[in-house]
């Protein structure tokens, strides 16, 4: 009892940094599911109170991996480490983790303060002390008074707010959250999405977020972790993510980008130079290493990176705009560019000058406006 | 749009089929409840006369009396066993994969194609061959062994809707398993664990067959004294047991619906 209470009292992710120890370990985990790899080698560090994404398309592992480290799927290969403690062969119930999923999994059987006394009660602790802590986490969730209604008389949105009070309630080592917006309706989801944020940053608890959203990923990350086809591509915070796409699946799964055909013309040091048409870019190095000059790339740039410009000027492209979709507060421009993209070019020009400068039919100039241009290898020669 | 006589004629065969239909599942039920009120002492059909004294004689006869709280007691028994064996097989067969899983689903299920009488010459031998006597064990055993298949079935389909992350949910906030079952997983299927209780209860309740192989005078259930009665008297004590029988069973199951909400789990309906 005691000990209980001590540990409690400490937030997971003080007790953690203490140690010094990541408060998620994965160390080249692997899951099979009959032959198909469904986690391959996956190595993985999640700091103390760090938010952490999974990102990828359905099938691409995140959701393998969650299981894995709730421990209700068993590792093939590799240890998995929470706060430094090996818990590869912990079962479930005695690794300390808050879960919420996609459909929330209230227990229909209880009220509200039953759903969120239900860890409490595994623990042990004596009934006072449960009555005031579902209480703190019903207030946590603003659900005050909500105590004694069933699941089913609850919105989705208040649904999920009880299933976060009762992932919470127990002091998680961990918290993971399996696609949880997805259920709810798209203005619902982003006063949601901000409200978990700041319930996270309060409590400071290392929280693992499953999604195929890429702006849920964006937004409300500190790193995030692209996965495809079972494996982990990239690890960066949300910005260099976005920036510096670490191979072509992360770039054109993160964000709209256009891909252009290229050539590459130099390479010094950590800087190379590709020519898409007249224009010549500086790109990242090291995804072309195994390319010789002169040989082809792929381009991929953003559509808010590029710029129209009035006249023809020299090192610039040429197109001819095919359509105008008015946005609001910007204008996306399809813009052909024969010989260079095989899809007219998304263009994101902001403001609405663009609506009468250049109307469809029209031939304009494009530029690129920033050093965040990305190029790989064309699709046939990635190993 | 106009109909076509064709159509008509097409609308009218069918509804007409349906009454036949339903007609024909109805008929013996309402012969038997015409003649049961039949004041002379054949089963004749239609009645001449009319008469309540057949109920009297159901009830004061004394082997129906007997065979009734024997039935009773081995109904109670047989559906009680087969609820808790029949559903723990069921978790299992359907939780955890192992070698002849689908052959162990297989044996529990046979009782549906293996015939009562089988079954009931089977225990029969069984028992002789171990010397065990012809007492309620032996008529609780086979009971259990023809309603397990029922108690299985309805305890999967609530299986089946039961959402496997809510026993996730539950380990994640540090149950145990056998805390899960009983706090989680048991209260969830309640709803489908009375429900093939209630049938097994019925089919044990009416079943005649195996009974009359491996019960005694001392053990026999209302089917069998009922069997035996006919085989004596040819009197319309029968037909007044049967609309008793009806009445109580609608009457049981119609509570049962009200209270336990019977068709939403017959229907599949998780929520």
């Amino acid at each position: 009892m005691l000990m209980h209470t001590d540990r409690m009292g400490a937030t997971a992710g003080s007790e953690a940094g203490r140690q010094g120890q990541p408060a998620v370990q994965l160390d080249g985990v692997t899951k099979r599911f009959g032959n198909s790899v469904a986690l391959h080698e996956a190595w993985l560090k999640i700091q103390p109170g760090e938010f952490m994404t999974l990102l990828g398309p359905s099938g691409c592992g995140k959701t393998t991996l969650l299981n894995l480290v709730a421990g209700f799927l068993e590792a093939d290969g590799g240890e998995i480490f929470i706060e430094g403690t090996l818990v590869t062969e912990t079962p479930a119930h005695q690794r300390e983790i808050g879960i919420v999923f996609q459909n929330y999994a209230l227990f229909p059987h209880m009220s509200v303060a039953n759903n969120i006394a239900y860890g409490l009660k595994t623990r042990g602790i004596d009934r006072k002390q449960i009555a005031r802590r579902v209480d703190e986490a019903l207030a946590l969730v603003r659900l005050d008074g909500f105590g004694d209604r069933k699941p089913r008389q609850l919105s989705g949105g208040q649904q999920q707010r009880v299933a976060l009070a009762r992932a919470l309630v127990i002091k998680p080592k961990v918290l993971l959250l399996d696609e949880p917006f997805s259920a709810l309706d798209k203005n619902l989801r982003g006063s949601m999405q901000v409200e978990l944020k700041q319930i996270q940053r309060e409590l400071g608890v290392t929280t693992i977020f499953v999604t195929h959203d890429q702006g849920e990923a964006l937004s409300m990350s500190d790193r995030i972790a692209v996965m495809s086809a079972g494996r982990i591509r990239q690890i960066a915070a949300p910005g260099d993510v976005y920036r510096r796409p670490a191979d072509r699946f992360v770039a054109s799964f993160v964000g709209n980008v256009n891909v252009l055909a290229g050539r590459l013309v130099e390479r010094r040091g950590e800087v190379a130079t590709v020519s898409v048409g007249d224009m010549r870019l500086e790109v990242p190095a090291a995804p072309l290493a195994k390319l010789a000059i002169g040989d082809d790339v792929d381009v991929f740039i953003r559509p808010e990176h590029l710029a129209v410009t009035s006249g023809r000027t020299p090192g610039s492209l040429c197109g001819t705009v095919t359509t105008q979709v008015f946005q609001g507060d910007h204008i996306d421009l399809y813009i052909d560019i024969t010989g260079v993209a095989r899809a007219p070019v998304l263009l994101r020009a902001p403001g609405i000058a663009a609506l009468s400068s250049c109307p469809a039919g029209a031939d304009v100039g494009l530029t690129v406006g920033s050093d965040d241009v990305v190029a790989f290898p064309p699709e046939a020669r990635e190993p | 749009m106009k109909r076509s006589p064709a159509n008509m004629a097409l609308r009218w065969s069918g509804r007409i089929l349906v009454a036949a239909i339903l007609l024909f599942v109805l008929l013996p039920g309402i012969v038997v409840a015409i003649t049961a009120f039949n004041d002379r002492a054949i089963l004749a059909f239609p009645p001449q006369a009319w008469s309540l004294r057949w109920f009297w004689r159901a009830f004061s006869y004394s082997d129906f009396g007997r065979g009734f709280w024997n039935g009773l007691t081995v109904t109670l028994w047989a559906s009680s066993i087969a609820l808790v064996v029949g559903a723990a097989f069921a978790i299992a067969i359907h939780r955890y994969n192992f070698v002849l899983k689908s052959l162990l689903e297989g044996i529990l299920l046979s009782p549906l194609i293996i015939p009562h009488y089988t079954i009931g010459l089977g225990v029969l031998i069984l028992a002789s061959q171990a010397g065990a006597g012809r007492g309620f064990p032996l008529v609780i055993l086979t009971h259990v062994l023809l309603v397990l298949p029922f108690v299985m079935r309805s305890t999967f389909i609530s299986l089946e809707n039961l959402d496997g992350r809510l026993e996730l949910a539950a380990s994640s906030l540090g149950a145990r398993p056998g805390r899960i079952l009983l706090t989680v997983t048991i209260p969830l299927l309640l709803p489908g664990l009375l429900s093939g209780w209630l049938f097994a209860a019925i089919l044990s309740f009416n079943e005649f067959t195996a009974t009359l192989f491996v019960s005694s005078q001392a053990t026999q259930t209302l089917p069998v004294a009922m069997y035996n009665y006919v085989r004596e008297f040819a009197d319309p004590t029968l037909a007044a047991l049967s609309v008793i029988y009806i009445a109580v069973t609608a009457l049981l199951l119609s509570l049962a619906n009200a209270f336990l909400g019977l068709g939403k789990i017959l229907n599949v309906d998780a929520h």
